[in-house]
C-alpha cells in the first residue's frame, strides 16, 4: 500500500535480512513487506535493535537482502553492481544521517556542493543549486563557514542541504533530530517537511524520536525485525 | 572534482603536511645514510688506491708478479714514453709515477760515525713538481708534523716516529743505505725537510717520502719508475671502466712472453682489494637495505594509518554516491602526491646533507698507531648515481603501497559496514 496512492517507488517483498553473529546468524529483519509511494512522508518508528538502520540501508542500496526483493526507482536493489548502487545514490537518493557528516575540511558552501561535483554538473550550474539549498535551508550567511564553526542544529542544516541540492527522488534520515534540542528539532523537521511539499521529495526516517513522529504522515512500527504496524496518519 | 580533492588535501594537515613531513624524513635518513655508508667504505678503498694501488696502475709483468716485495730491479723502464701513451690514449685519467723500495737509515754522529740506524720504507713521488697533486692525493698537508715540504733535490720526509725515536733533528744529513735497480748498493745522502704522521701504525713505522726525481738518480732508475697509477677524474673507483680499460690496455701493449713488457692492472686484481670492494659493496647492500626496509615499514605504517583514519569521510562520500573505485583511484593519487613531493623533498635534503659531509668530511682524532690496515682519518659520504633515487623506494613505492593495503578495506568492507563505521 502507499500513502497517497501514488506509483510505488520503493516496494519490499519478503525481505529477510541476517548478518553473522558469532558461529550463527543474527536475523535483522524478517520477512518485511512494503511499499512507499512518491512525496510520501514516512518513518520506520521503533526502538533500538528493531532492524530501522538496517531497512534504511536496504532501501539506500548500501546492502542487500539475505531473501527477498527490494525494489527502488523500479530497479532490484539485490541484482545491482556496486557501480549501480553508486549511480543510484548519487543521482536519485540523499542521506542525512545523525551525526551530520560533514565533511570537516570543506566549507558549508564545498560541503553542499560535494554531490553536484560527482554528477559532474558545470559550475554555474553547481553554483546556482547551492545557493537555492542554503538559502531554503536559511544558512546562506553561513557559506564560508567550516562544519567545526557551526551549531549542531546550523551543521544538520547543512547536511539536508547536502541530501537535498541535487534534488533527489528519495531522501533517507537515520535519527536527524537525534544529537538536536527541541526547538532546533522542529525547525529541521519543518523544512524538511516544506521541502517534501514544495519539491515532492519522498521522506524516509529512522527515528524513534517523538518530535519526529509527531511530524510523519505514515508511520511504520517495527518490532523485533518485523512491521508491527502501518499506520497513515491523516491531517 | 580534481580541484576539489587538492583543496582537502591541502587544507587537511593530518593529510597531507604531517605525512608530507614523515616521508621526507624518512627519504632524507635513506638518501643520507645510503651516502654515508658508501663513502665510508669506499674511503677505505680509495685511500688504498692513493697510497698503493691507484685505480688503475701500469708496471711491469714481473713486478706485478712480485709486487709483495717491492722488487725495483723489475721496474718499468721507458717510463716518459709509456706516460705519454697513457696521457694520450686515457687523457680523462690522472697519470702519477711512483716507486716504493725498502732501505736502511743511517743517522751519522758530529764525527760521522753512525748514531743509529732503522728500516724504512721509501715512496718516491712527485714532490717538487708544483702542477703534481700528489700532497692533497696523499693528504701530506694534513700529516706534516715539523718543518716544512723539501723545496730543492735532496731533501725528503720521514715520519714522525722513526724521527724520534733515530734522534733525529731538521735539517741533519742521512744516509738511505738500499739497492739500485740494478741490484748494487747504494749509499745516498739526504736532508730531513720535515717530519709526517699520518696517525696510523702501518705508515708511521717507518716512512721516508721523497721527491721522485731524487729516488731516480739514488736508485739509478734513469726513464724507469716502479709504478705508473691512474686515478679516475670522479675520485672513485669504476670497476667496469677500469676492467674494460685494463683489458684493451694489455690485449695491445702487454706480452705474456715478455715479463717486462707493461701490465695494466686494476685495484680488483689484488685478491685482498678485491675481497675488501666486495665486502664494502656487500655492506652498503646490507646496510641500506636494512634502513630502507625500516624505512618502508614506517612509512607504509603512514599511508596505512592515513588511509584507516578518513573511513569514515570514505563512508559520507560512498553514501553520496561516489563509487568505490574513485574514492580508491583517490586516495591513490593523493598518497602519489604525498610520496612523489616527500621523495623529492626528503630527496633534495639528504643530498645536501651528504654532499656537505661529502665535501667537508667528519674528522675524527681516533689513534691508529696500532693499526696495519690504512684507513682514512676523515670520513667522507659519497654521493653516487644510486643516491638520487633510492628514496623514491620507501618516500613513494611504500607509502602508495600502504595506502593500496588501507585502501583495500574499501573494497572488503561491505558499504553499510563502512557506514557502520562512519556512525
Amino acid at each position: 500500500m502507499t500513502n497517497n496512492g501514488n506509483q510505488a517507488i520503493i516496494a519490499l517483498e519478503h525481505v529477510v535480512k541476517r548478518f553473522p553473529s558469532g558461529r550463527t546468524w543474527f536475523t535483522a529483519l524478517k520477512d518485511i513487506n512494503l511499499t512507499l509511494g512518491r512525496g510520501e512522508f514516512a518513518g520506520l518508528v521503533g526502538p533500538s535493535g528493531s532492524g530501522k538502520t538496517t531497512l534504511l540501508n536496504l532501501i539506500g542500496s548500501l546492502d542487500s537482502p539475505s531473501e527477498g526483493r527490494v525494489d527502488v526507482l523500479g530497479r532490484e536493489v539485490g541484482k545491482m553492481n556496486a557501480r549501480e548502487s553508486a549511480t543510484m545514490r548519487k543521482k536519485h537518493l540523499g542521506f542525512i544521517f545523525q551525526t551530520y557528516n560533514l565533511i570537516p575540511v570543506y566549507t558549508v558552501y564545498e560541503n553542499v556542493e560535494f554531490p553536484l561535483l560527482l554528477l559532474k554538473e558545470k559550475a554555474d550550474k553547481r553554483r546556482k543549486a547551492v545557493l537555492e539549498a542554503l538559502e531554503w535551508l536559511g544558512i546562506e550567511s553561513k557559506a564560508k563557514s567550516k562544519p567545526t564553526q557551526l551549531s549542531g542544529g546550523e551543521c544538520q542544516r547543512v547536511a539536508i542541504a547536502r541530501a537535498m541540492v541535487k534534488k533527489p527522488e528519495i531522501v533517507l534520515a537515520d535519527e536527524p533530530t537525534a544529537n538536536l534540542d527541541a526547538e532546533n528539532s522542529h525547525h529541521i523537521l519543518q523544512t524538511m517537511e516544506q521541502l517534501n511539499r514544495e519539491l515532492g521529495t519522498t521522506f524516509l526516517f529512522a527515528t524513534h524520536d517523538e518530535k519526529v513522529i509527531k511530524y510523519l504522515k505514515r508511520k511504520i512500527r517495527l518490532f523485533d525485525g518485523k512491521v508491527a504496524s502501518d499506520e497513515i496518519i491523516q491531517s | 572534482m580534481i580541484r576539489f580533492l587538492i583543496k582537502g588535501l591541502l587544507r587537511d594537515r593530518q593529510r597531507s603536511l604531517l605525512p608530507l613531513l614523515v616521508v621526507s624524513i624518512g627519504v632524507m635518513l635513506t638518501v643520507f645514510m645510503h651516502a654515508w655508508v658508501t663513502g665510508v667504505l669506499g674511503d677505505g678503498i680509495e685511500f688504498k688506491a692513493r697510497f698503493e694501488t691507484g685505480h688503475v696502475n701500469v708496471t711491469t709483468r714481473a713486478y706485478a708478479e712480485n709486487a709483495g716485495q717491492i722488487p725495483i730491479d723489475l721496474s718499468l723502464e721507458g717510463a716518459g714514453e709509456m706516460l705519454e701513451i697513457l696521457h694520450s690514449e686515457y687523457p680523462d685519467m690522472t697519470w702519477v709515477e711512483r716507486t716504493r723500495f725498502g732501505g736502511l737509515i743511517d743517522v751519522p754522529d758530529e764525527s760521522g760515525e753512525t748514531l743509529s740506524q732503522g728500516p724504512v720504507t721509501g715512496i718516491a713521488i712527485e714532490l717538487l713538481n708544483e702542477n703534481s697533486h700528489e700532497k692533497e692525493r696523499m693528504n701530506l698537508t694534513d700529516a706534516l708534523v715539523r718543518g716544512h715540504f723539501p723545496d730543492e733535490p735532496g731533501e725528503i720526509l720521514i715520519s714522525d716516529n722513526l724521527f724520534e725515536k733515530l734522534g733525529i733533528s731538521l735539517g741533519q744529513e742521512v744516509t738511505l743505505i738500499t739497492t739500485s735497480m740494478y741490484g748494487s748498493m747504494v749509499f745516498h745522502n739526504f736532508r730531513i725537510s720535515g717530519t709526517l704522521s699520518f696517525g696510523m701504525g702501518a705508515l708511521d713505522k717507518g716512512t721516508v717520502i721523497m721527491d721522485l726525481e731524487d729516488a731516480r738518480l739514488a736508485l739509478d732508475m734513469q726513464d724507469a719508475t716502479a709504478e705508473i697509477l691512474g686515478f679516475f677524474a670522479s675520485e672513485y673507483f669504476e670497476p667496469e671502466t677500469a676492467k674494460a680499460m685494463c683489458q684493451a690496455f694489455n690485449e695491445k701493449y702487454s706480452y705474456p712472453e715478455d715479463k717486462f713488457s707493461p701490465l695494466m692492472q686494476n685495484m680488483r686484481s689484488y685478491p685482498q682489494i678485491a675481497n675488501l670492494i666486495d665486502y664494502a659493496g656487500l655492506m652498503t647492500f646490507i646496510i641500506s637495505a636494512i634502513f630502507i626496509l625500516v624505512m618502508s615499514i614506517v612509512l607504509w605504517n603512514t599511508g596505512l594509518i592515513s588511509g584507516l583514519r578518513r573511513y569514515g569521510e570514505m563512508g559520507v562520500r560512498l553514501a553520496i554516491g561516489e563509487s568505490k573505485g574513485h574514492v580508491y583511484r583517490s586516495l591513490i593519487s593523493e598518497s602519489v602526491a604525498i610520496g612523489l613531493a616527500g621523495s623529492v623533498a626528503g630527496t633534495l635534503a639528504g643530498l645536501l646533507c651528504a654532499y656537505i659531509l661529502q665535501e667537508k668530511g667528519l674528522h675524527f682524532d681516533v689513534n691508529m698507531d696500532t693499526a696495519a690496515v690504512m684507513m682514512p682519518s676523515t670520513l667522507r659520504a659519497h654521493i653516487t648515481p644510486v643516491t638520487y633515487c633510492i628514496g623514491f623506494i620507501p618516500g613513494l613505492l611504500s607509502t602508495v603501497l600502504g595506502t593500496m593495503l588501507s585502501g583495500i578495506g574499501i573494497y572488503k568492507r561491505k558499504t553499510a559496514e563502512l557506514f557502520k563505521e562512519l556512525e
